[in-house]
């Protein structure tokens, strides 16, 4: 869907907004100077929507090579008075965890905003951790918003704050916040006008250690103030009704308010926006009202420990009764609400059948898709150590071409450990172009250096692929279109001085599997660079072709003995129908590799298509 | 009041379209409006869910034994989802069928048709819908989705009107599509009238 500009909504209207999107808004309504970002589900509408709103409103905007990249980018301009916000994934707050362990120690000039974006239930994720304990962790505010329009009152909130304190903020969203939708009121957006000015300080911004003992001290009494304010703030919300009492923040609050009125249940309710500092004044003041307390969260018990120090005698549930991992619904709430209330709910008994699944799968005519078709070809024993991003979907049958998954960049690290351990089999390492720039340059460097034998494939399908198509250092475009250097992967491999580079284009299958072989069989650190456009944006380029057609007398099913080969590189565009071969045309962008697959030679296009 | 819609399908089939015109015509209509859709890795061709509330809701996803209508723009997905459907839910299927490659493989057996739809009516009120030749026959196999909406825009107890969600639906396509998804929308409509 086109991408909307946000600086085009007028005041006092209702929207049917995205969080993510809200988030955009709330920043641009906050006086936005500078935003980073790297891509990263559920986190990339925020900075897409940005960068289209950046050029007319006169701010800057780019997607960073990492995420640690684009918090210190937001660092520097915050440090020179600037409104920053900085978006990334939950695991991406790990790449930036070295800077952001530190910042609160010199704190920020401007503001800083650092939008952490949660995965419970990892919908599109290698874990499910729970980034408020990183907020407690760095000394930092964390604010929690619990649907799209506090989305976006939170993130003009955070701004207020950071700039209040001197400290960045994350905001703390998950899943169903990012891509929830909700009617937005949107307000008014400022006059912008960027005025920086870094005003050198020695004993602040210079974090020697003789610098650092003494900001850590400050930043522990300023810790205080914040957990007063975090007390006073209207963010923090009790209403009392009962003894029984239930702590809740983010998306839970929701779940907790349908299950109370659908319950038709009496009970008092703490839900905190501001989750760190940990508001004690306030828990405890709440604690005196109270016999028992539920803590509704989701994954860590973050709240709850923090209420058990303080509870006494008073009995605490929380994980006892509610999982610790997986998102919530209303149904797991309710229940735990009902049976810590002591209510009877009728359990209605639901027949739940799976029909067949339906995992994500390459496109029809992914260049990926060729490349893992080529690696089965060739069958040497060999350990496939993958990485992230659309490739990983060659992971699943019937491609299944990868062997390890751990982080963004780990395929070369893990590889080079498989090689210096004495694997027996050939080791082959994965990484798509953005993953390769983002975490891959200084695993491949190592490999150079430390002398590993080991193969690294570059899936460069020209684009960060699975999160929208952002562009990458490769590209030649930055994040607001303007034209910029592009990076050639051939030329930044070969000055990192591997033994042996080669480049190929995976539908030429042949040919790649003749490249693929022979760097097999040569040793050291070997790279090809396969490099075929995603064909996603083949389609606005016009690559697409017709679909070639199956002659069904050739397709006798026998002759490939039932082995179905063209359904084998699980391509959504070939079924099979009546023990025959058919391409459904609406979806074939005509790549071909079904007709060089073919043992039969059914499948075919004329001359002319 | 609350009215909870879910629309099931298969990445790629333009599920988050059809959901996008359902909330904005609830904003139109002054009405509050939730939802939840599927993004990043499931839009690969994979299972994809919008969950739309609107009036008094607070969550972003429906409750199981909720959904009061049940959009499937493919007929296997309408399972999928069977535990969430109401009582009184108002299931629409496209009865065109996308094999996933899991039962083309032999991992998973598709059921027929028949059987889909049998199941389903034995907890909802079923309209099949052929979105696939309708939506052909609109100009562009591709406007199945529209068809649907249109079929939806007839159920009983409606919360949005037909008048509204056409000029939403018309503010998001390209001028040159605007007939082809007219047709659509009326093709739908018309198909589930009684």
């Amino acid at each position: 869907m086109a991408k909307p500009k946000l600086h085009t909504l007028k005041e006092g209207n209702r929207y049917f907004l995205l969080g993510n999107h809200a988030i955009a808004r709330g920043a641009l309504e906050a006086g936005l100077n500078l935003a980073s970002a790297y891509p990263g589900t559920p986190s990339s509408e925020i900075l897409d929507a940005l960068a289209s709103s950046a050029r007319e409103l006169g701010f800057y905007a780019e997607w960073s090579v990492n995420e640690k990249v684009a918090l210190e980018v937001a660092i520097g301009a915050s440090y020179s008075g600037l409104r920053c916000l900085t978006a990334m994934k939950h695991v991406g707050v790990n790449v930036a965890l070295d800077a952001l362990a530190t910042i609160a120690y010199t704190g920020v000039s401007g503001a800083l905003v650092l939008v952490s974006a949660d995965d419970p239930g990892a919908h599109s994720s290698q874990n499910e951790q729970d980034n408020r304990i990183l907020a407690k962790f760095t000394k930092i505010f964390c604010l929690e918003p619990y649907d799209a329009q506090s989305a976006m009152d939170y993130t003009i909130k955070a701004f207020e704050i950071s700039e209040k304190f001197s400290i960045p903020v994350m905001l703390r969203t998950t899943t169903r916040i990012n891509h929830a939708r909700g009617d937005v009121l949107v307000g008014v957006l400022p006059k912008s006008g960027m005025k920086s000015e870094f005003k050198k300080n020695f004993s602040r911004y210079v974090c020697i250690p003789a610098n650092a003992r003494l900001l850590h001290r400050e930043l522990n009494k300023k810790l205080e103030e914040m957990e007063r304010y975090a007390t006073e703030s209207t963010l923090n919300n009790i209403k009392l009704n009962g003894s029984y009492g239930i702590i809740t923040s983010g998306v839970s609050r929701n779940y907790v308010r349908e299950a109370i009125d659908t319950l038709g249940a009496e009970v008092s309710l703490f839900e905190l926006g501001i989750t760190n500092p940990f508001p004690k004044q306030l828990v405890k003041r709440f604690l005196s009202k109270i016999d028992r307390i539920l803590v509704v969260e989701e994954l860590e018990p973050f709240l709850e420990e923090q209420v058990k120090a303080l509870a006494g005698d008073i009995e605490v549930s929380g994980k006892d009764i509610l999982p610790r991992d997986g998102e919530f619904n209303v149904e797991i709430v309710k229940n735990a609400v009902a049976g810590f209330l002591g209510l009877e709910i009728e359990r209605v008994k639901r027949e739940d059948i799976s029909p067949v699944p339906r995992p994500p799968v390459l496109c029809p005519g992914c260049g990926h898709r060729a490349l893992y078709y080529a690696l089965k070809k060739i069958t040497e024993k060999k350990i496939y150590s993958g990485d992230i991003g659309c490739y990983t979907l060659g992971a699943l049958e019937p491609l299944k071409t990868m062997d390890t998954c751990l982080c963004m960049g780990s395929s070369l690290g893990i590889a080079q450990g498989f090689y210096h351990a004495g694997v027996e089999e050939d080791i082959i390492a994965l990484i798509g172009d953005s993953t390769f720039f983002h975490a891959g340059i200084p695993s491949l460097l190592n490999a150079v250096y430390n002398r590993a034998n080991i193969l690294l494939i570059i899936m460069d399908n020209r684009t960060t692929a699975m999160t929208g198509h952002q562009p990458n250092p490769g590209v030649g475009v930055t994040a607001i279109g303007t034209k910029t250097v592009a990076v050639d992967l051939e030329e930044l491999v070969k000055a990192l001085k591997v033994d042996f580079v080669a480049k190929v284009k995976p539908s030429d299958l042949e040919a790649s599997i003749e490249v693929i072989k022979n760097a097999i069989d040569l040793s050291g650190v070997r790279v090809i660079i396969a490099e075929e456009p995603c064909a996603l944006m083949g389609r606005k380029l016009g690559l697409w072709r017709t679909p070639p057609k199956v002659t069904r007398e050739k397709c006798e099913g026998y002759l490939c003995r039932g082995c179905r080969a063209c359904l084998k590189i699980g391509c959504p565009a070939v079924s099979w129908e009546r023990g025959k071969a058919k391409m459904i045309p609406e979806l074939c962008t005509g790549c071909d590799l079904c007709i060089i697959v073919c043992p039969v030679e059914a499948i075919g296009r004329d001359e002319n298509d | 009041m609350i009215k909870n819609i879910l629309i099931a399908g298969v990445g790629g089939q333009g599920i988050l379209f059809i959901s996008n015109i359902l909330g904005k015509a609830a904003i139109v209509q002054n009405l509050s409006v939730r939802a939840s859709e599927t993004h990043g890795m499931a839009q690969r061709g994979g299972s994809v869910v919008s969950h739309i509330r609107i009036g008094s809701a607070r969550a972003p996803l429906i409750p199981h034994g909720e959904v009061d209508y049940l959009v499937a723009l493919e007929p296997v997905e309408a399972l999928r989802y069977l535990s969430y459907i109401s009582k009184k839910c108002r299931a629409l299927v496209s009865t065109f069928r996308i094999v996933p490659s899991a039962a083309q493989s032999g991992i998973g057996i598709y059921p027929p048709l028949e059987d889909i739809l049998e199941n389903l009516m034995r907890y909802a009120e079923v309209f099949p819908v052929d979105a696939y030749s309708l939506a052909k026959r609109a100009g562009n196999p591709l406007t199945g989705n529209t068809v649907m909406l249109g079929a939806l825009s007839t159920m009983e107890d409606f919360p949005l009107r037909q008048d509204v969600l056409k000029e939403i639906l018309l503010s998001q396509v390209s001028p040159e599509t605007a007939d082809i998804n007219l047709r659509a929308f009326e093709l739908g409509r018309i198909a589930v009238k009684k």
